[in-house]
């Protein structure tokens, strides 16, 4: 029984991981920036299809991965100084337009270049075989998952914690007008947390292809699940994303076992009934709250 | 506009920056081409009908459509609610209209307002809900609800036919006389009148009080709670009535086709219904008709290049809409004849 219940905890840990990589940058794009960015799916979807094809003409899985993060990277960069920044101070309604049309081009260019099946990344030989960790075996790309997780997501907290740059960076959230008086480069501060979103999502995108694999529908199959991750934990929160992604990844897990029918939509609703209750999020940044 | 209640004279005296009505056509010369321009759509779809044979069905598509688009600029455009779950209005008069065909009968008229009475219901209960929220909470909470929609569509196969599609109803002549043929003329004149009477509701009510009370709330909620204006149930209200009018959207194109796909209720189709308004020009009445017939040409033309093409125009032209053009393509006389005359000042725009 304890087994079972740790199995469904790693398989909700692993499945979460994903999810908070993926959308921890959509919280600083949305949270820091106050742009809702529907086309954040395309950057992890680019990292997808990017770690898959390198993958399969055989380079190095590191060095795919490495890839997939850098190129999503530089697009967003592009797109932020070309696109986005325009809207920042134009309503959501634009926001919203401007990114699925990002979205719609995104896809078809994808689909145009890769084909319109599914494109998987090839995981190196050691993480498909099941490790042993004691009381069972469990698959060792999930256990890779879970660390790689954990380590950005201790990294990313260090970082927004301690430096110099986590300092700017809350300050920014909290009141940027008040972060330019006193003389910070914010447009900088943003393209360069926005490429950081990016490439993160990328990264989430390639090493989550075990899970949410890399397809045509992608970008607006799964943004659904990102915003939700954001949304539940709260914008701009990092916190709240990760325990948002982690509640996310368990319950889903638990449905899949107990509840296989019933499963997305009671998911769906949930979401339904919290913001109905927090609008705010699970745990609002300090900014909104 | 003599139309405009108290509540817009109000708001017009209140804003710093009041927006300019366009001024009502004086001169005869200009009142006839007034005239001729509302009557042009539709000299243009009934001389369709009888050109086009081959085009019909395409036709049809169009229209159903342009009604779904109508719908959303009631909600989107004047009412100001940035929704992207409007899907689920279109999907459930769809599956609504289907079933009762199926299951209870096969007139129509009957199947028609059924679809109509549950999407407006549908409004009424989410709208009742979700409209006290605002901004990206309200978007999550339009998602979720067309998420748990599609998906207890999607494990409801005995009823809906799961992601199969609801296949196999059956659909009476309209009136006991004309049938829903191969041909598709019934189709075509059928969606045709429903959607201009449906045009005319909506242009009675955003000439109405009620009409310019939503202009109100889109520009301020604040200020226009200040003057004692209930927005919420103004909110509510138009939110049922452009629900009501998507479902019978989906119930024409359930009609028409016989056959309802899961992916009606599929974010992509929000997204399609906000591109062609979008691409059209919003609180235009006619913004939803030219960006439908732009996004189904473009789609029809596009998709003979390459089968993904259409799709990466499609995003292009609304990255481009946004950024160049906010007023839609509908902007374009006016900008072009403001470009010869450079009489007035561009009106401040209420994003």
């Amino acid at each position: 029984m304890l087994a079972f219940a740790l199995t469904i905890l790693l398989d909700g840990i692993s499945y979460g991981m994903i999810l908070f990589l993926i959308s921890v940058g959509l919280t600083i794009t949305m949270g820091l920036m106050r742009v809702v960015n529907l086309a954040h799916g395309s950057f992890a979807m680019l990292g997808g299809y990017i770690a898959g094809y390198l993958t399969q003409n055989g380079y190095d899985f590191y060095f795919s991965l490495a890839v997939a993060a850098a190129v999503p990277g530089v697009l967003g960069c592009l797109c932020e100084v070309t696109i986005y920044r325009p809207i920042y101070r134009k309503g959501e309604l634009a926001q919203v337009l401007l990114t699925i049309g990002l979205v719609f081009v995104v896809t078809a260019a994808v689909t145009e270049i890769f084909g319109a099946f599914p494109y998987p990344v090839k995981f190196p030989e050691y993480l498909s075989t099941p490790v042993d960790i004691g009381f069972r075996t469990y698959p060792g790309y999930r256990l890779f998952l879970i660390a790689i997780g954990t380590a950005i997501a201790a990294v990313l907290w260090v970082v927004i914690e301690v430096s110099v740059y986590g300092a700017r960076l809350r300050a920014a959230v909290d009141n940027a007008n008040m972060a330019r008086a006193v003389g910070m480069n914010v447009n900088v501060l943003f393209t360069f947390t926005f490429v950081v979103g990016c490439a993160l999502a990328g990264l989430g995108g390639a090493i989550g292809a075990g899970i949410l694999s890399p397809e045509p529908t992608y970008a607006l199959k799964y943004v659904v699940l990102f915003l939700v991750v954001v949304i539940v934990g709260g914008e701009g929160s990092f916190q709240g994303s990760f325990v948002a992604a982690m509640a996310l990844g368990i319950i889903d897990t638990l449905g899949k076992y107990f509840a296989a029918g019933a499963a997305p939509y009671l998911l769906y609703a949930a979401v339904f009934v919290l913001l109905l209750w927090k609008p705010q999020g699970l745990l609002p940044a300090k900014s909104a709250a | 506009m003599e139309a405009a209640g108290p509540a817009a004279g109000e708001v017009g005296r209140m804003t710093t920056t009041p927006q300019i009505p366009t001024p009502p056509p004086t001169s005869a010369h200009a009142k006839a081409l007034s005239y001729a321009g509302h009557a042009l759509p539709w000299v243009i779809a009934i001389a369709f009908f009888f050109v086009a044979e081959g085009y019909r069905s395409f036709g049809t598509q169009m229209m159903i459509w342009m009604l779904f688009a109508l719908s959303l600029d009631l909600a989107l455009g004047y009412a100001g609610i940035v929704t992207l779950g409007h899907a689920v209005f279109f999907g459930v008069g769809a599956y609504a209209a289907g079933i009762f065909a199926i299951h209870v009968s096969h007139d129509p008229i009957l199947g028609h307002l059924f679809a109509i009475a549950v999407s407006a219901l549908l409004g009424l209960v989410t709208g009742a809900m979700i409209l006290h929220t605002t901004g990206v909470t309200f978007l999550m909470l339009t998602l979720a609800i067309v998420s748990i929609v599609f998906e207890v569509a999607n494990q409801a196969r005995g009823l809906t036919g799961g992601d199969d599609g609801l296949q196999g109803m059956k659909i009476d002549p309209l009136f006991g006389v004309f049938e829903f043929n191969l041909f598709g003329h019934t189709a075509y004149l059928y969606s045709l009148a429903v959607l201009f009477a449906w045009f005319l509701i909506t242009w009675r009510i955003v000439l109405s009080p009620f009409g310019r009370s939503l202009d109100g709330i889109r520009q301020s909620p604040r200020r226009m709670r200040a003057i004692g204006t209930p927005v919420w149930w103004r909110l509510v209200a138009v939110y049922t009535i452009s629900g009501a009018m998507a479902g019978s959207a989906g119930a024409l194109s359930a009609h028409a086709t016989r056959f309802v796909g899961l992916s009606v209720l599929s974010l992509l189709t929000s997204g399609i219904v906000t591109v062609m308004l979008i691409l059209g020009g919003t609180r235009r009445l006619y913004g939803g008709f030219l960006g439908a017939v732009v996004y189904f040409v473009v789609q029809d033309w596009t998709a003979k290049i390459s089968p993904y093409f259409w799709e990466f125009i499609v995003g292009a032209m609304l990255i481009a809409t946004v950024l160049f053009l906010e007023g839609g393509l509908m902007d374009l006389g006016p900008i072009g004849r403001r470009l010869f005359a450079r009489l007035r000042r561009r009106p401040p725009d209420s994003a």
